[in-house]
């Protein structure tokens, strides 16, 4: 059956998802579902102290259960060379702890046994003595003289700081501020957050001992950067590796890293001879695998009287736990934070980050950051907001004054990077209309003189995705191109490999629909294969908003290679010149004669028969193509949040939303928009309640759901879209992407809000979460630090 | 998923099958109901009971009457069960008001009323509930059964006087009209522990406050309980002014402590702030012959 | 001990100990993997099945309290091979993106509607609040319960085979 689209493009358009058939049957086959014969189960021993020298390990009970069959310590790897393993950023992470923890959580021990009850029970054999040092939480106190030295583990380290790292011109900006009319400067922090995807990381290895194959399942977003990095870190044939990634329940960015307990299961497996499947719990994936964001901003922005902004400065204290696992392009050690300067026309902008170890599970990059493009977005947000109270200004003309125009494209931020394409303006005004802003500001008076807390708050975004260009962006050395690889088989249907991996985006379904779109075939007709290296094309995986900017690319021009291709099998089959043929209707057909014309299903089969080809042409019709994107892409967008908040009570009601996104072309409108609803409950649920907190012996706050709080139905308002569509200049099909628009432009519109309630009762800024208890402390004049334990 | 350790299972066919089994296993053995409160407990391994009694064939405990001037509710009733029945929420609107506000819709399934209260949980909704109401929990033992007020129930923390070898079976309310309750709740998200939440009851004769109760939880209040406020309120006028001043003396003897859901200082504003809106909300009900 | 539990129909009889899950006991005894389990603390619903006509949280719930007892589980949801309108619903208004979540809300939507034909938006956002889901920020699942419900009819629109990529309903405004 065909499908019917909404746009010229054919095959694109709301067409319903191929995936769905068998997750609405529950179907799906995660990881936690896999079961093998013979497989075991692995279970970590944490540690309970966030800093502390172990002094014994004792595993001799663990190992006399009767249903163990292995316990491997940071003594066990040691032996094998395999007790540290590198991060994405170029340091190192223990894989099991051999001389100290550093962090709440941290691996110590790992237990295999007959299921997962017992495994369980082991972990309380294992006896620990540890001697506790003192903890460094509080990541501005990490570099201060005294603070523990926690990376003692690296030769000569004398202090807690990583990384300097600057973006654009520090004099230049320095004399704009110099000389500007205000100055408005602001603290704040984006806090801890943990993108908690429903399911949690897991794996089963299998290690075939005579095959020589080891295949391992993983919730893994990048299969063959994992299987490339075992290869490298394991001492292991690649070729003998298979990297699996099945249905992934949410990835988020959460499921980029490899984790320590994979490698340990993969060992336990070569251990054991049998598979070993480890999926973690909850309070494991909130205590141990990567968090989000941790940084500690000052903001400055400079502008005239009139609210012309000139300049942004910025200075960042990033906290990266105990050990620096970020995972972004490596010449870009806090990723692409120099997107600070936002939307608008500045003179000149700089920024400071200065990157620091505490005693916390590592991370920071993930939960559809961008590559720290949430940060960098809230902080020129609120700064534009602070500014337009600082000169009585309306937020929404404040920033329709300075954003850029579109004349103004290709345009050079003062940091270096290259906006291509936007009509900002308009999007603005699209969102302003919908919400109807007038009216509610008008709402907003009448009710302020009933003593009623009202807020609206605007939040205007550009995001850079869709890395990257090879030359500036790997990670690991590997750079970040991506393959596809399509084959139309004799009747015309086609198999699609790509290397992004989806976890709830529905590249089977949208990437089928690229394929479609440019052979004229039905999405029904297109199976896209993902997520097993030994089946698909090499490539970085999916997590900053890449997969359509990229591997959607390189579906796109494989399957114009097919078609390119197909044009001359086909002017064999009609007897004409391939110059004489044009495509149209989903065939090619002879100009000026289209009765003479071959669909792509007839040309596959002629292409496989024994038709005469002319020289140099391969029979088949298959294509493989490697998409080296020449540029990022940049999605944007306006939101329009309104709130009420309880002055007796601080508790915040999100009332509407208004979000108008620009992604470029959208190739299947409803997943867009899906895409963009989630992003907004990360907004609400960032704004209002999520954090991460550690009291001052490094005890982690937000280890279960009763502490890390999401948001539900209910704290969730309907969500009201609209869209403007600027296609990117440069990607095959006009598309930018759109996976983490709404996480990076929503939370700003949120507390702009909240504090535009809060204005008339002279609070000026609060931290995330704006919990009941932190507005009300706000009113106090005592907003609270969410980053620490609440005294 | 974390698991529970090793258990032995037993299952109640009647209260003095249940009885015999908490005698014959000692203080070691739990009583498995709904739990919701038990079973999470266990996974985290912070409760690691040899036996448990699982009790939820015993649907003689689950019930929700007014017989002879009193609402009895069953021990076993489900948290749903109370929030749909007529016959309480008829009587007590502070029950709705207080089921709506439990955890959420498919935990308030199976948890019970009694599982609940035995949890003893210092932020637990129910116990300030039952506490405004001034009710009786009737516990069974070997040798008969005995009552204890509500606000005698609860010794501590996650602490009753439910002795080992006993059962707690019904909770009584004395039926009177003309009476207005509500209860008030501040959470950080819907299903969250209360921050802070009050509830109140109020009886009328004309514009005077003729009896009074008020319970508070999460704000570390003696016996979920605001006794000094009651007193206050008593033979005073059902007005802002006094509703004001109850709230005032009922923050005063709370003593709540800063975690990560608020400061002291905001529970306890909020002990205030909540005592009012509930004795509102239960002078709107009076008033309107609402319950 | 042993247990003997009705599941989708079908009577299973096990030995189990009495510290296994009933989402273990599901999953890894009796193979049925479509209901999840996504927490320790029974907050997100992932695990969510029906427990004698009630839905439950079944990591909350031992295997030895369903003895005698009859189970529901999202592979139960279809019948005869035909899906039930609460999954049409979801498939036709794009209430799912990874799935994790899905069959909880399934069957609490199942239930709900079968207690309360004709919900408001509110209603089915109350009746899903305990249950958590990362991937659709709501919107598309409340239109996915309101789709079936107003389609929650014997026979069933002709096309219902999933298999086949088709217009989606999900531009339907409420």
């Amino acid at each position: 059956m065909t499908a019917v689209g909404d746009s010229p493009n054919g095959a694109y358009g709301r067409v319903r998802r191929k995936e769905d058939a068998r997750f609405v049957r529950g179907r799906g086959t995660f990881v936690d579902d896999i079961q093998l014969p013979g497989m075991l189960y692995g279970a970590v021993l944490r540690s309970p102290l966030a800093h502390a020298r172990i002094v014994s390990v004792d595993t001799l009970a663990a190992e006399a259960h009767p249903k163990v069959a292995a316990v491997i310590t940071g003594e066990t790897l040691a032996g094998m060379g395999l007790a540290w393993m590198p991060t994405l950023s170029r340091d190192v992470q223990a894989v099991l702890a051999t001389d100290k923890v550093r962090f709440q959580g941290q691996e110590v021990a790992f237990v295999v046994a007959r299921d997962r009850y017992s495994a369980r029970d082991a972990l309380e054999l294992i006896g620990v003595e540890y001697e506790p040092l003192p903890a460094v939480i509080d990541a501005t106190r990490a570099l201060g003289p005294g603070a523990p030295v926690i990376r003692d583990d690296i030769a000569g380290r004398t202090g807690n700081h990583i990384f300097d790292w600057e973006a654009g011109d520090r004099a230049a900006t320095d004399a704009v501020f110099a000389a500007a009319d205000v100055v408005v400067a602001q603290d704040m922090l984006y806090p801890r957050s943990h993108p908690a995807p429903l399911e949690t990381c897991g794996v089963v290895a299998d290690m075939d001992k005579v095959t020589g194959k080891l295949t391992i399942w993983c919730t893994s977003q990048a299969p063959h950067a994992h299987r490339t990095l075992y290869a490298m870190f394991l001492g292991l044939p690649e070729h003998k590796i298979r990297v699996v990634s099945p249905d992934i329940g949410g990835g988020f960015g959460s499921k980029v890293p490899v984790y320590p307990a994979y490698v340990c299961a993969i060992i336990g497996s070569q251990i054991t001879g049998r598979p070993v499947k480890w999926v973690e719990d909850r309070s494991e994936n909130l205590m141990s695998t990567t968090f989000a964001r941790d940084y500690h901003m000052h903001g400055e922005i400079a502008a005239t009287r009139d609210g012309t902004v000139q300049g942004l400065r910025v200075r960042v204290l990033a906290d990266h736990g105990a050990f620096n696992g970020t995972a972004q392009p490596t010449k870009f050690p806090a990723g692409f934070f120099g997107v600070f300067t936002g939307s608008y026309d500045l003179r000149a902008a700089h920024c400071q980050v200065t990157g620091v170890y505490t005693n916390k599970a590592p991370g920071g990059v993930a939960y559809s950051c961008s590559f720290r493009v949430t940060e960098a977005v809230y902080l020129v947000e609120r700064m534009m907001d602070l500014l337009a109270r600082e000169i009585g200004a309306d937020p929404a003309q404040l920033r329709l004054k300075n954003l850029l125009r579109p004349e103004q494209f290709p345009y050079r931020t003062p940091t270096g990077w290259e906006y291509d394409s936007g009509d900002y303006a308009r999007t603005l005004r699209v969102a302003l209309d919908a919400a109807d802003y007038p009216a509610l500001r008008r709402e907003q008076a009448e009710r302020r003189e009933r003593g009623e807390l009202m807020g609206i708050g605007v939040s205007f975004f550009t995001e850079a995705v869709g890395a990257g260009p090879r030359k500036h962006m790997d990670i690991l050395g590997l750079g970040m191109a991506d393959g596809a690889d399509l084959r139309v088989h004799p009747t015309g249907k086609a198999v699609l490999g790509v290397s992004c991996q989806t976890q709830g985006q529905g590249h089977e379904t949208t990437f089928a629909q690229i394929v479609a779109a440019e052979l004229g075939l039905s999405p029904d007709d297109v199976e896209v294969v993902h997520g097993d290296t030994d089946r698909t094309p090499f490539g970085l995986g999916t997590y900053g908003s890449r997969s359509t900017p990229v591997s959607g690319a390189a579906a796109a021009v494989a399957a114009r290679m097919v078609r390119e291709r197909a044009r001359i099998v086909a002017a064999a089959m009609l007897e004409a010149s391939a110059d004489d043929l044009e495509w149209a209707n989903g065939r090619w057909q002879v100009r000026g004669d289209p009765e003479q014309g071959r669909t792509i299903a007839e040309i596959a089969m002629a292409a496989h028969s024994s038709l005469e080809l002319p020289d140099g042409v391969q029979g088949h019709l298959d294509a493989a193509a490697v998409y080296d994107p020449p540029n990022l892409t940049y999605p944007y967008g306006a939101y329009i949040c309104v709130v009420d908040v309880d002055p007796g009570t601080g508790a915040v009601t999100v009332r509407r939303f208004i979000a108008v996104d620009d992604c470029g072309v959208r190739i299947n409108p409803m997943i867009v928009e899906g895409q963009i609803h989630r992003g907004l409950a990360d907004g609400v649920g960032m704004a209002l309640m999520q954090a991460i907190a550690f009291d001052t012996d490094g005890n982690c706050l937000g280890g279960s759901f009763m502490d890390y709080l999401l948001p539900t139905s209910m704290e969730c308002p309907s969500w009201e879209l609209r869209e403007t569509v600027t296609p990117c200049p440069h990607h095959p099909i006009g598309a930018k992407g759109v996976g983490e628009s709404a996480t990076v432009g929503s939370p700003a519109a949120v507390v702009n809000a909240v504090m535009d309630a809060l204005a008339p009762l002279g609070v000026r800024h609060a931290d995330m979460p704006l919990t009941p208890a932190n507005v009300w402390s706000a009113i106090q004049g005592n907003p609270l630090r969410t980053d620490l334990a609440i005294t | 998923m974390q698991v529970p350790a090793q258990v032995e299972y037993e299952r109640a066919t009647s209260v003095a099958h249940a009885l015999a089994l908490l005698t014959r296993y000692g203080p070691e053995a739990r009583i498995l109901a709904g739990g919701h409160s038990l079973i999470p407990m266990m996974k985290l391994r912070l409760a690691q009971p040899e036996t448990l009694i699982d009790i939820n064939g015993l649907s003689e405990l689950s019930y929700v009457t007014v017989a002879e001037g009193t609402l009895r509710i069953g021990a076993l009733t489900r948290h749903a069960q109370l929030l749909d029945s007529a016959v309480a929420g008829g009587h007590f609107a502070i029950l709705h008001d207080a089921e709506k506000v439990i955890a959420d819709p498919i935990v308030r399934n199976w948890g019970t009323i009694g599982g609940s209260l035995c949890q003893a949980d210092p932020s637990e909704d129910l116990s300030a509930a039952f506490a405004a109401l001034k009710a009786t929990m009737v516990i069974c033992h070997p040798g008969g059964t005995r009552t204890v007020p509500a606000r005698e129930f609860f010794t501590g923390p996650y602490e009753t006087v439910v002795a080992p070898a006993e059962l707690l079976t019904e909770i009584r309310i004395p039926v009177r009209a003309g009476g207005g309750s509500a209860y008030e709740k501040v959470g950080r998200r819907v299903g969250d522990w209360p921050v802070g939440a009050a509830g109140a009851a109020l009886w009328l004769a004309g514009d005077t406050v003729s009896d009074a109760g008020i319970g508070l939880t999460a704000v570390g209040a003696k016996h979920f309980a605001a006794a000094e406020a009651e007193e206050f309120l008593c033979g005073a006028p059902a007005s802002e002014e006094s509703f004001a001043r109850a709230g005032e003396i009922a923050a005063e003897h709370c003593t709540p402590s800063s975690d990560q859901r608020g400061p002291a200082e905001y529970k306890q504003h909020l002990a205030k702030e909540l005592t009012v809106r509930a004795l509102r909300r239960a002078l709107h009900r009076a008033r309107a012959g609402d319950a | 001990m042993q247990i003997t539990v009705s599941v989708n129909g079908d009577a299973y009889t096990q030995e189990v100990e009495p510290r296994l899950l009933l989402i273990h006991f599901l999953r890894d005894e009796l193979r049925l993997t479509g209901s999840h389990w996504g927490c320790d603390t029974s907050n997100c619903g992932a695990c969510v099945v029906w427990l004698d006509e009630t839905p439950v949280k079944s990591c909350t719930v031992l295997a030895a309290m369903v003895d005698g007892h009859r189970v529901r589980t999202v592979e139960g949801l279809e019948s005869g091979g035909r899906l039930d309108p609460v999954q049409e619903g979801f498939a036709r208004c794009h209430g799912l993106q990874c799935g994790f979540c899905t069959p909880g809300m399934m069957l609490t939507a199942r239930w709900l509607l079968d207690h309360n034909p004709d919900p408001s938006a509110d209603e089915i956002r109350e009746a899903l609040s305990g249950q958590v889901c990362r991937c659709t920020g709501y919107e598309n699942i409340v239109r996915s319960v309101l789709w079936a419900a107003k389609n929650d009819i014997a026979e069933r629109p002709s096309g219902g085979d999933l298999d086949a990529t088709a217009e989606a309903d999900s531009g339907v405004r409420q």
